[in-house]
């Protein structure tokens, strides 16, 4: 069963893809999201056995890969409690995604090649979960993040969509960097890339000590450490993360895929899955809790000021995961991968909730330009709202609360709980970025929903209704009260903060069946994935029932998180409300309040809104010396010292030059080569018989 | 098993097919050429195919020998001649089908030349003497420069000069050495030499004299500036063959008579090789960044590659030679494979130069397909046969060194800059350069050429046991003879600490 689910997507990518234009779109439709539909039901399936108690973990072998000494590895899929959980993840977004580009994208004409990189990618991502050796882990690493680089491309036509797939694909070759090093050293240390092998043999070689790069360091530190490199590229943790804004140039269903519900959650998966490596080293889970908490602030503040309704997302999104590393390094595993769960719900509707209202715009993603859409598409804002009110964390402890609400608020107790220092720093960042979390979320839905529609100052809109006018009068037919109403009637005023504020005549419709299902189905994951499986992720008892070992548990560490003082379990609470409060103020109540404060704190605007400057810092530091490094080696190098003083050189000293090149003009110096070679042979014959 | 003297066979079969496309016209030359290179590839297949991997396997086999008094006509392969060879075999047919119609003038020649070349370079495979094997090893490089010389491109002369130069530097050095040797041992056997011990003050002269030819063959920083000029004026075929078996050479140098001759040598002069191979991938992967030159860049990008093949043969472990080997043959597929690709658009457009390419993707998919898997290959992603070997060589040479191993796997991130860099440019993007976007996409003939090569890269990438497995026993002999003198330096596990233990540090808490 684990075949089918695991080489389903693989065979429908190959279809979709080797037949493209010969099967035509709906061929390739049908095949790829019926196959991904077969794999989730497959996968609900596994994962309720193992729900339910009944399921053991256990190995398929599939073939030989490489065998080299002490080197075996093989191809084989290995199922326990976090595959399962990954599984279920993993096809059934996928699947709700392929459906709804069924609409999102039907008018692009190549279908069949986006279906394909679609399936290859939800391919390439379970075999990293179902990997049984850190090899094949890496082959899904970097197999999602090929599919993801040729998704990021897809509209390879424009400049910005060509720039940040390949910048995805360096900087996650950054964190492959570390991820290799990582392999290597564990190979060296263990003998093995088998997981359950390593696993096992961890925790003994905990204080031993390697050298590295010179110096003496603690075993399990560095390959932690080094792994972890690996984890912060894909997952898009501080330092590596500036790929994954740029990323939403790829169309909106694969951000909700692939930058949102699954690729970028595969380091925590990482972390979680190597658990027992990592609780090895104190040092190296207080860098995953640092680095997650630095994320999720960093992320969360940068957040607050984009325009772009998906980069609000995407920054969303990598905050998020920062919390989910802070989970993992306070080891709270179970309430990382419970974070990872609903999330992969409620940001994939977000995601999708987004495209919606993208797709209703006319392509406009910038939220300047919305306003007022709750009524023309209702659908998409009741998703949207469930949506919010999901990653927020809305909720009354004992009665019931919103995906979030479980996840979320766990993650922040947990940190409380460890009473270590990083924990504490984590802690009071979590509630933090909870209240930027509620006041960024909140602004996008007030901004899109809410207040009066400011659709006239967009060139996509006014392009849009100018169309519509067009081809309107061209079919001749006058009876349409939607298509051409009003057009350049419209008073545009400027209404705050410079945006123009009036319909423009343009009136957006509701998205397609096939693009409200996938909602309608994810708004149920968002209100209720946190109260169903609260007690298989992170209950002392029902936890360790479900994991069996899949992951580092302590029992008695979830049970603490039940007895955190009262003030602990409330805070996220008034953060949340907090930041529902100031987005309110700012965005609804008084919409001139955003301009006049951001121009008083006008350094910290600009900090932000530069997204604290990393990629200039990039530029400067890595980018332009590699290109200028590499001019200076070829011009300076290369040609005017290696050729200069080597071959040119000689041909000048000897004076040959010109004669052997006249020479060889002729053809004459192979009769030469010949020449030499004959004797050489004869040197050689005098040399033998003397 | 086979009773009949299939190595000469093989020999014999492009020499009489060159010789034979000499009287024919240019139809008559190209058919007799494609005939010949498939009747030999069928030849390497069943050569493959009966080669015994066995425990008790002798180590050569398919011997044959005959005594010519000063050395002797003696063939003769290991799990390692094989594989290149069946590399080699397995490139040529390609090759002619690329200069099917790209090639205009002289083609009987042409075609003899390139079956000619086969023969010599099988014969350095193939060779159990090292006299017979210094006459392959060198006249193989004069049907190259004919090639490059007379079909190349407006600057052939520079190149086939430079190309030259290098070649006869390193070739004087190592033939002093190889007198030297035959008349140590006396014997110009080479199973005979491998086995023989030389005197360890003597190993370091005569491992730099050898160091010298199959560094520039390889070719290692900083002995490779002939290899881009080679590439670029090389027409399609001709840098399919350079990159694709001429570079192995080299490499191959280093398994035969480098390591088993000179032990002692190689491991004092590890430290050498590794800085060189480490200069070599970030230097010119960094030079290959800034290249506007489609085939220059690719050229750039082997000598990085070679880099990890020379680093991975001097780890001294089981991971680091077999990456290295793999490599080798990985490379040989792949690098043959893009300078194909180029080849294609080089036929339509007549120029190298990127800045004039663009959005071929909208016109040429399945070219973009496949050049898109091939450069996949190039930057070594799992699942291609790009990622074995170099994985596996890094693997092997971080166990010896850490500093080494860090700085070559930051090619990893320079391979796919530059790669991606260059598939954007070409690939990606808008189409909007009228002739570019008017060309047509591969016809028949052109995916005939890279279907094979792509369903190479794929198996090798995924299975690639048969290619690994006869090389496994020759590898451990030679581990075998190495093991002595196995350099140690920063990465051995300073302390392993019986589990359970705790360490001094722990203990003084």
């Amino acid at each position: 069963m684990i075949k089918l689910i695991v080489f389903l997507p693989l065979l429908a990518a190959l279809v979709a893809g080797l037949g493209n234009r010969a099967l035509g779109n709906a061929t390739a439709k049908l095949v790829t999201t019926g196959a991904l539909f077969v794999a989730a039901a497959l996968s609900w399936v596994v994962f309720l056995d193992f729900m339910s108690g009944d399921a053991r973990s256990y190995l398929e072998p599939v073939l030989t890969w490489i065998r080299s000494g002490d080197l075996q590895v093989d191809w084989a899929l290995r199922v326990d409690a976090l595959t399962a959980v990954m599984l279920v993840v993993i096809t059934t977004v996928s699947a709700l995604v392929h459906l709804y580009s069924w609409g999102y994208m039907a008018e692009d004409d190549s279908q069949p090649r986006f279906f394909a990189y679609l399936s290859l990618f939800t391919f390439a991502m379970l075999m990293l979960v179902t990997a049984d050796n850190l090899i094949q882990m890496f082959f899904g690493w970097e197999g999602v993040g090929l599919a993801s680089y040729l998704l990021i491309g897809f509209w390879y036509h424009k400049p910005s969509a060509k720039a940040a797939a390949i910048k995805a694909f360096v900087v996650n070759r950054v964190g492959d960097f570390g991820f290799s090093l990582g392999i290597f050293g564990t190979f060296l240390v263990f003998g093995t890339v088998s997981i359950p092998a390593i696993l096992a043999a961890a925790p003994g070689m905990a204080g031993s000590t390697i050298g590295f790069l010179g110096g003496e360091v603690e075993v399990m530190t560095l390959l932690c450490l080094l792994l972890f490199v690996g984890a912060m590229g894909k997952s898009a943790q501080l330092g590596l993360h500036t790929w994954l804004p740029d990323a939403m140039e790829g169309p909106t269903p694969v951000s909700a895929l692939i930058h949102a519900a699954t690729m970028v959650t595969a380091g925590v998966f990482m972390v979680c899955r190597l658990s027992p490596m990592f609780e090895a080293s104190g040092t190296a889970l207080a860098v995953v809790t640092l680095v997650g908490a630095a994320t999720a602030l960093f992320a969360a503040t940068v957040g607050t000021v984009q325009t772009d309704i998906k980069r609000v997302i995407a920054y969303s999104t990598c905050s998020q995961l920062g919390y989910m590393f802070f989970a993992a390094g306070v080891g709270a595993y179970g309430a990382a991968m419970f974070h990872l769960f609903t999330h992969a719900f409620f940001k994939a509707l977000l995601f999708l909730g987004a495209g919606s209202v993208i797709h209703a715009m006319h392509h406009e993603q910038d939220m300047r330009f919305y306003g007022g859409l709750r009524r023309s598409i209702p659908v998409t804002f009741w998703a949207m709202l469930l949506g919010t009110l999901a990653i927020t964390g809305v909720g009354v402890t004992g009665v019931f609360g919103f995906a979030g609400f479980y996840s979320k608020d766990a993650i922040i107790e947990a940190a409380y709980a460890s009473g270590t220092t990083p924990g504490g720093l984590a802690f009071a960042v979590g509630v933090f970025a909870a209240f930027l979390t509620a006041f960024y979320s909140w602004r996008l839905i007030f901004l899109t929903f809410f207040g009066q529609p400011r659709w006239a100052g967009s060139d996509h809109i006014r392009h849009a209704v100018h169309h519509d006018y067009e081809s309107a009068a061209a079919e001749g037919t006058t009876d349409s009260d939607e298509a051409h109403v009003d057009h350049g009637t419209v008073a545009a005023t400027a209404g705050p903060g410079g945006a123009v504020e009036g319909t423009a005549g343009y009136h957006p419709h509701e998205s397609p069946w096939t693009m409200l299902a996938p909602l309608a189905l994810l708004s149920v994951g968002a209100v209720f994935a946190g109260v169903a499986f609260h007690g298989i992720f992170i209950e002392p008892e029902a936890g360790e029932a479900f994991w069996r070992g899949s992951l580092a548990w302590d029992a008695h560490f979830y049970e603490e998180l039940h007895h955190v003082p009262l003030w602990v379990k409330l805070s996220p609470a008034v953060a949340m409300l907090l930041g529902l409060f100031f987005a309110y103020r700012a965005y609804l109540k008084n919409p001139g309040l955003p301009a006049r404060f951001t121009a008083s704190v006008d350094t910290l605007y600009q900090f932000l809104l530069h997204k604290w400057y990393f990629d200039e810092l990039y530029h400067h530091l890595f980018t332009r010396p590699a290109f200028a490094l590499g001019r200076l080696f070829w011009r300076a190098g290369d040609e005017k010292t290696i050729d200069r003083f080597g071959p040119n050189g000689a041909a000048a000293v000897v004076g040959v030059g010109n004669r052997l090149a006249g020479a060889l003009q002729s053809g004459y110096l192979y009769t030469y080569a010949l020449v030499m070679l004959l004797g050489l042979a004869a040197a050689a014959t005098w040399a033998m018989t003397r | 098993m086979i009773d009949y003297p299939i190595l000469s066979l093989m020999l014999a079969v492009p020499l009489i097919g060159a010789v034979a496309a000499l009287f024919l016209d240019a139809r008559g030359a190209r058919w007799m050429a494609l005939a010949a290179t498939l009747l030999e590839l069928g030849l390497a297949a069943l050569l493959w195919a009966s080669f015994d991997q066995g425990a008790a396997a002798p180590q050569w086999q398919f011997t044959e020998a005959r005594d010519l008094g000063i050395f002797s006509y003696a063939l003769g392969i290991d799990g390692i001649a094989l594989m290149l060879i069946v590399l080699s075999c397995f490139l040529m047919p390609l090759c002619i089908l690329a200069s099917w119609a790209s090639i205009e003038h002289r083609i009987p020649e042409y075609m003899a030349a390139f079956l000619f070349m086969e023969t010599l370079m099988l014969g350095v495979f193939m060779a159990q003497d090292i006299l017979l094997f210094y006459v392959f090893f060198e006249a193989g490089l004069i049907p190259m420069y004919l090639i490059i010389g007379i079909w190349g491109g407006a600057n052939r002369i520079y190149a086939s000069y430079k190309f030259f130069l290098y070649t006869l530097l390193g070739s004087v050095l190592m033939l002093i050495a190889m007198l030297w040797t035959i008349g140590q041992a006396g014997t110009t056997s080479i199973p005979a030499l491998m086995a023989f011990d030389f005197a360890p003050e003597a190993q370091t002269w005569l491992w730099l004299a050898f160091f010298a030819s199959f560094a520039v063959k390889m070719p290692m920083w900083p002995v490779h500036t002939w290899l881009p000029d080679a590439h670029v004026q090389a027409p399609t075929a001709g840098s399919v063959i350079l990159a694709g078996v001429l570079l192995k050479l080299g490499g191959y140098g280093f398994v035969r008579f480098s390591l088993p001759m000179f032990p002692d040598a190689s491991a004092l002069l590890t430290p050498l090789v590794f800085a060189l191979s480490a200069i070599a991938v970030v230097y010119t992967s960094l030079v290959a960044l800034v290249q506007q030159d489609m085939k220059k860049l690719i050229a750039y990008s082997s000598v990085a590659h070679m880099g990890f093949v020379t680093a991975g043969l001097f780890a001294f472990n089981r991971q680091g030679i077999e990456g290295a080997l793999v490599v080798m043959l990985s490379h040989g597929l792949y690098s043959g494979a893009l300078f194909l690709c180029v080849g294609v658009i080089y036929d339509r457009m007549h120029t190298r130069e990127i800045g004039r390419y663009g959005g071929l993707a909208n016109n040429m998919p399945r070219y973009a397909l496949f050049f898109l898997l091939f450069t996949m290959a190039s930057v070594a992603l799992p699942g291609t046969s790009g990622f074995v070997g170099e994985f596996l060589a890094l693997m092997g040479v971080y166990q010896t060194s850490t500093w080494t191993a860090a700085v070559l796997t930051l090619g990893i991130i320079l391979g796919a800059a530059y790669m991606l860099y260059l598939y954007a440019r070409v690939a990606y993007g808008a189409s909007d350069k009228p002739d570019a976007a008017a060309m047509r996409d591969l016809n028949g003939r052109e995916i005939a050429i890279l279907a094979p090569l792509a369903a190479a890269v794929l198996w090798m990438g995924i299975y690639p046991e048969p290619f690994i497995a006869p090389m496994r026993a020759d590898v451990g002999r030679l581990l075998a003879r190495l093991e002595p003198d196995r350099p140690r330096f920063d990465a051995q596990l300073a302390r392993a600490i019986a589990p359970g233990t705790p360490t001094p540090a722990e203990a003084s808490h």
